[in-house]
């Protein structure tokens, strides 16, 4: 009978059914940093317990670090200490740390691929929502919490529930100055921000078939803020062409017995989904959120919505967000000022988002009264946009330049929004408070996007500008 | 079984209103900043209380006394969504709160919740609307879930609610801790892995 690459990895993974009807599930990649995993270690050693498998977990650290001066000790003593206590667990247990002086330190979702780690077929749990990135290589990765960092240092398994796959057909080509970015903002849009809750998402189609995996690792990245755990893309040679030769990946003869496994760890032709939508990629414009979720987003040339024009079910959360935000309702989005532009996170931080920004930004300075920033993914992304020059093409327009880590994506380190800030960011979080001030705003949008406003200081559509420049 | 069966919960209620209540709202990540969940309660919707008290008519449920001692925490839908953080159900729960009661919640905030004993049982709109409105009338009432009848009753009004049925039977036979559980046949464990082809190391 067909199947689903869920289907297919999910009982390649099962130890058993437990009692209570979970499935007992085997944790083929563990990734841990320094924010969710000191309490697992302490439940461990307070249960007497030890590392089952030390070798199926790579430690690095990511939320706390600075990233302007990362000279150990850290200034910020509590980081510090979180990144102290990250080492001495990861010594005891015999797991390998990746930090600032490895050369391959980085947010974690972006150095798992990059090290060829994540591969197809594999379950991936990391205490961190943003795990479900690693469903673009075809595997089934999803974010767990502390207990269950716990759980998979003890026994390397998870008890977990089914889960249901809706097929997610973007059909087409998308346009010009639109991106994976804007793929994902338009699902999450149509689907809303709970529509995903018990499925894994497959993202299918011509255009997720013609994107590089640093698009599909956007696309699958932002698949929890849709509510999907889980979100993932059938492996192809752009998979392949993309682990060959990494680090981690296996090498030489091994690595064409693992092609022959990864092609058969796809979903059949006639497999049965729980549910399937198809999008139009050729209709997707480029799109801003104004509001205080992933969901409540629009085309960069369409105006807010009005509470007037919703179901009455959804008035009051639109009254909260344009209340929250300050804006009017029916005004442009075109045109909204910002404090703030930040290129970085786990969404969209790597080499070929950083080149789009640079191909925006060259020649061209942010505005006088704009702060800008770009934080690559990675040690070895920011190394290799060194190499390209792209930290020149930045820095010469205004934009700091620095260290990797999560940043300002969550502002558990220095970098953070002060005040009533408008941030346009490449993030994948415009909550309330998510970017530091309790009372800042962000503005959720391509990389591209980000770097066309931090030049024009505004909001505006990166297709004009670019035309406008040539 | 390891940990503690949970069939029934009863107490005074706090009502919590909004959808998609994220986990950023409820513990903002600044106080993440630490190796332990000590003292998170304190920072329970630290940012939406402060801006509550601060305008002009407002306080927060959570800063109201009429509350004060309530057990579960009645919210809307999509509650717990974004970050995985479990920071954000160890800071309810070490509030005071043993379970909540809602439209709807996040998967990874419901199964955090579960791993401390925590039940997030779900209710049609309809009657969490009513439930809000009562205790917000009268914060005396007494709020009875029974994971077992699957039922929540409050006063004379009484509604069905849910759980997914594993953690539903987790909760009811105590398996909800499942490390033990998962640590039992362990020689399982070991089998499974060595017929993963990455794991065995890409032989033939």
């Amino acid at each position: 009978m067909p199947q689903t690459l869920l289907q297919k990895t999910w009982t390649a993974h099962t130890v058993r059914r437990l009692p209570n009807g979970q499935t007992q599930v085997f944790v083929g990649l563990h990734l841990i940093h320094e924010v969710t995993s000191p309490q697992a270690f302490d439940m461990l050693r307070a249960r007497g317990w030890s590392v089952k498998f030390p070798e199926r977990t790579i430690a690095t650290v990511d939320h706390i670090v600075p990233t302007r001066d990362q000279r150990r000790p850290f200034g910020d003593l509590m980081a510090e200490d979180m990144l102290a206590a990250l080492e001495r667990n990861c010594r005891a247990a015999g797991i390998r740390l990746l930090d600032l002086s490895s050369g391959s330190q980085g947010i974690v979702h972006v150095i798992g691929p990059e090290l060829g780690l994540t591969q197809p077929g594999m379950t991936i749990a990391c205490g961190d929502s943003h795990t479900s990135t690693h469903g673009a290589f075809g595997a089934l990765a999803f974010g767990i919490g502390t207990s269950q960092v716990r759980d998979v240092l003890a026994s390397q398994c998870l008890a977990m529930e089914p889960l249901k796959v809706r097929r997610i057909d973007v059909r087409g080509r998308l346009g010009p100055g639109v991106y994976a970015k804007d793929v994902i903002l338009e699902i999450i849009r149509r689907l809303g921000v709970n529509g995903g809750v018990g499925y894994a998402y497959e993202y299918a189609g011509e255009a997720i078939e013609r994107m590089s995996m640093d698009e599909r690792m956007t696309v699958c990245n932002m698949s929890i803020e849709g509510g999907a755990r889980v979100g993932y893309v059938n492996p192809d040679d752009t998979t392949f062409d993309y682990l060959r030769g990494r680090q981690c990946a296996p090498q030489g003869e091994a690595f064409e017995r693992a092609v022959a496994w990864w092609r058969t760890m796809r979903s059949d032709p006639g497999a049965a989904y729980e549910d399937e939508v198809a999008i139009d990629a050729g209709a997707i414009r480029p799109t801003v959120t104004w509001g205080i979720n992933p969901g409540q987003s629009v085309y960069v040339d369409e105006r807010l919505p009005k509470p007037s024009d919703a179901a009455p079910a959804d008035r009051a959360a639109l009254d909260e967000a344009l209340e929250f935000m300050g804006w009017h309702a029916g005004d442009p989005i075109s045109g909204t000022r910002i404090d703030v532009a930040f290129v970085g996170s786990c969404t969209n931080a790597r080499l070929s988002d950083l080149r789009e920004a640079a191909r925006v930004v060259r020649g061209h300075r942010v505005a006088p009264h704009v702060r800008a920033l770009v934080v690559p993914g990675s040690q070895a992304v920011r190394m290799a946009a060194e190499r390209e020059g792209l930290d020149r093409v930045f820095r010469d327009a205004g934009f700091d330049w620095r260290g990797a880590g999560c940043s300002m994506c969550l502002a558990m380190n220095q970098d953070r929004l002060e005040g009533r800030e408008i941030c346009a960011s490449s993030s994948n979080r415009n909550f309330k408070g998510r970017q530091g001030s309790p009372t800042g705003r962000t503005l959720l949008m391509s990389p591209a996007m980000v770097a066309a406003a931090a030049v024009a200081g505004e909001v505006v559509d990166v297709r004009a500008f670019s035309r406008h420049d040539e | 079984m390891t940990s503690e069966r949970i069939e029934r919960i009863s107490g005074r209620a706090l009502p919590l209103r909004g959808d998609n209540i994220d986990t950023d709202r409820i513990i903002p990540a600044r106080f993440l900043r630490a190796v332990s969940f000590e003292g998170l309660e304190q920072h329970l919707f630290a940012d939406d209380r402060a801006q509550a008290e601060a305008a002009p008519a407002g306080s927060h449920p959570l800063s109201d006394t009429r509350y004060a001692g309530a057990t579960i925490l009645v919210v809307n839908a999509n509650f717990g969504c974004g970050s995985s953080r479990e920071h954000a159900p160890q800071a309810i729960r070490r509030r005071g709160f043993h379970a909540l009661l809602g439209e709807s919640f996040s998967e990874i905030f419901f199964g955090n919740a579960l791993a401390l004993g925590m039940p997030c049982a779900s209710a049609p709109a309809a009657d969490i609307d009513r439930i809000l409105r009562d205790v917000e009338g009268d914060p005396d009432l007494v709020l009875r879930l029974d994971l077992r009848e699957q039922v929540a009753t409050l006063g004379d009004h009484a509604c069905p609610i849910s759980l997914p049925r594993a953690a539903r039977e987790a909760f009811l036979d105590g398996s909800w801790d499942a490390t033990g559980l998962l640590l039992e046949r362990f020689e399982d464990v070991e089998r499974v892995a060595a017929t993963l082809p990455y794991v065995a190391g890409w032989t033939d």
